[in-house]
């Protein structure tokens, strides 16, 4: 409980007027377990003020162009007090952001938080997703090594396959016919200025819309009927001590993961010469593995249209909102195993058989390769999905959330083996290969 | 039968509701604020479109002069890091001058001499001495560059790419007669 302030002594205190200003006075007691959250959005909004503070002082040792950028990075490291520290920090809280972004995006699907009234925070929190996505890819380049200057030339080169505009928003993107100082400006602006205040914008408005609906959903278990009247406790301590905890848990695990292990920098980045294999940032080496198998403008309109997919999610007019409940019912339980079974078994079955036994543009020769890697391989996915979502609803008799909430852990599933797979089980010339 | 009166019936008593001023005004600043709005995307577009001078990295008329025609042996390939192109000739003398960023995705190709392929190390993308594609994914030919021989000098124009779908005899260039 907050104290009731003495009136005669009414002073400025930022913990109550100003911190729990973004908090309702009581939240319910359920939505406190750690089980419901994992306090991964907490985490997220702890790395990305981690980010802010070591990103500035980054700004303060930084030479945005090519003849200065690696150069002023080596010079940090090695004499700036705790350069090195404050770069691995950075790099550290950038990669982790990716990872407990989606864990945080995967939580609150499966505990149905996207339902009304809750539709537009998921396309807030997406819009999050993207703008911290790009902000890693823009972050990037900035060292201006060979890794850097290489996955980013790769990922400008897919925008060129985007329909109608892809050449000219890779002019703009790149300024120019290739990788160079105008692309490091361009990067950097966006970098330091436009995606950073994007994204705390975005970010107050995301935990508006928390507390506008009321809170977070509280959890039950799939036959529990919703409680209209939960049982309350102060949010003050008991949920700004839980907070405290999982920042400063996230705060030490990033200081730990800094120390034992530096910030890669390759050689200097070198334009004549690509190294063997080239890879895209593991988050977008999902992208990069669906490139080796489908037409680029393909492979592009599949994560395209994943990802529109995911924003709208939330509007399928479902018949049930069990909000609270993990994977919605005990059916849908089932068949989300089930699912995610199918996929650990589908894509790396896909891989292989498209890397060794099937070869689509000899099997029909004469087609234009749109076709036959584009437009062949294409429908034959969009059959496996369509298939299984059928199935699902047949064989299990599920809803269409059960079945919707199948067909994405499908698809999630598959995307994190294929980005496995470009990223461990891919070497010299990209060619397949065992890790160990 | 005009005892009840339908809904339809009921319309054409309704005066038609006037636009109010309110609304009008409304109406108009949104229609303001969209224009604006487009002005101001545009604006920022042709601020960031790259075509201010001195950008310009591959400039326009650059010429490269690639050396003697009779240092390339028939059958070999060259590499000029300036320009950025593979000088070719092939078997029978001809000239090519290719361009050594895979159509793919932009990743510099290197000549294999060992397989006699331009082998990309981003996606495995394999082009042929000709530039042609001997395995997907890149979607089209290597792109080339106007080559002239003058005087026995080879000269590459950089500055001109041209994008190909495929190899096509008339591409070659042969040195003059005689």
């Amino acid at each position: 409980m907050i104290p009731v302030a003495d009136p005669t002594q009414r002073r400025f205190n930022p913990l109550t007027t100003l911190v729990l200003h973004f908090r309702p006075r009581r939240v319910p007691e359920k939505t406190l377990r750690f089980s419901l959250t994992w306090g991964l959005g907490g985490m997220a909004a702890v790395l990305v003020t981690l980010q802010l503070f070591t990103g500035i002082l980054l700004k303060f040792a930084y030479g945005p162009v090519p003849t200065q950028a690696y150069e002023s990075l080596v010079r940090l490291q090695e004499g700036f007090l705790f350069g090195q520290l404050v770069r691995n920090i950075h790099f550290w809280s950038a990669n982790l952001l990716v990872v407990v972004v989606c864990l945080h995006g995967l939580r609150v699907f499966f505990t149905g938080g996207f339902h009304p009234p809750r539709r537009l925070n998921w396309i807030v929190g997406l819009s999050l997703f993207v703008l911290v996505l790009a902000s890693n890819l823009t972050g990037y380049l900035l060292p201006w090594d060979q890794l850097a200057y290489w996955a980013t030339t790769i990922c400008v080169g897919m925008l060129e396959y985007i329909p109608l505009i892809g050449s000219r928003l890779q002019q703009v993107v790149r300024g120019g016919p290739q990788i160079g100082s105008a692309t490091l400006r361009n990067f950097f602006a966006l970098h330091t200025a436009v995606i950073p205040v994007l994204i705390v914008m975005l970010m107050a408005f995301h935990f508006w819309r928390v507390r506008k609906a009321g809170g977070l959903v509280i959890p039950r278990s799939p036959g529990e009927e919703p409680d209209d009247k939960p049982a309350m406790v102060p949010a003050h301590p008991d949920l700004l001590l839980r907070e405290a905890a999982v920042a400063l848990a996230a705060i030490a695990g990033v200081l730990v993961l800094s120390l034992l292990f530096e910030a890669p920098m390759g050689p200097p980045a070198n334009p004549g010469l690509s190294p063997n294999p080239t890879k895209a940032p593991w988050y977008f080496a999902g992208v990069q593995e669906l490139l080796m198998h489908f037409h680029p403008s393909f492979a592009l309109l599949i994560a395209a249209a994943l990802m529109f997919g995911a924003f709208y999610l939330p509007y399928l007019n479902y018949q049930e909102a069990p909000a609270g409940v993990w994977f919605a019912s005990a059916n849908g339980r089932r068949t989300a195993f089930a699912a995610a079974l199918a996929a650990a078994l589908a894509a790396p079955l896909a891989v292989v058989l498209d890397e060794y036994a099937v070869d689509f543009s000899a099997m029909i020769p004469g087609l234009p390769q749109a076709i036959s890697l584009g437009v062949v391989p294409t429908a034959l996915s969009v059959a496996v999905v369509a298939g299984l979502y059928l199935l699902v609803k047949r064989k299990f008799q599920a809803t269409r959330l059960e079945s919707v909430q199948a067909v994405f852990v499908f698809l999630a599933v598959g995307w994190v083996l294929l980005t496995v797979t470009c990223v461990f089980f891919r070497g010299q010339g990209m060619q397949l290969r065992w890790p160990f | 039968m005009k005892k009840t009166k339908t809904p339809k019936a009921n319309k054409p008593d309704e005066a038609p509701v006037p636009v109010s001023r309110r609304h009008f005004l409304s109406i108009l600043w949104t229609a303001l604020g969209l224009a604006a709005l487009v002005e101001f995307l545009w604006l920022s577009f042709s601020f960031l479109w790259p075509s201010k001078p001195g950008s310009a990295e591959g400039q326009a008329g650059s010429v490269v002069a690639a050396g003697a025609l009779s240092s390339f042996q028939p059958g070999t390939v060259t590499a000029f890091q300036r320009g950025a192109f593979y000088l070719v000739r092939l078997e029978d003398g001809g000239v090519l001058a290719l361009s050594c960023k895979c159509t793919h995705l932009g990743c510099t190709v290197p000549w294999v001499e060992k397989e006699k392929k331009f082998l990309c190390p981003c996606h495995a993308s394999a082009f042929d001495r000709t530039g042609n594609v001997i395995s997907a994914p890149a979607p089209r030919a290597l792109d080339i560059f106007p080559v002239s021989i003058e005087n026995n000098i080879v000269k590459v124009a950089t500055g001109k790419r041209i994008k190909r779908s495929g190899f096509d005899p008339l591409q070659v260039v042969y040195p003059p007669k005689g």
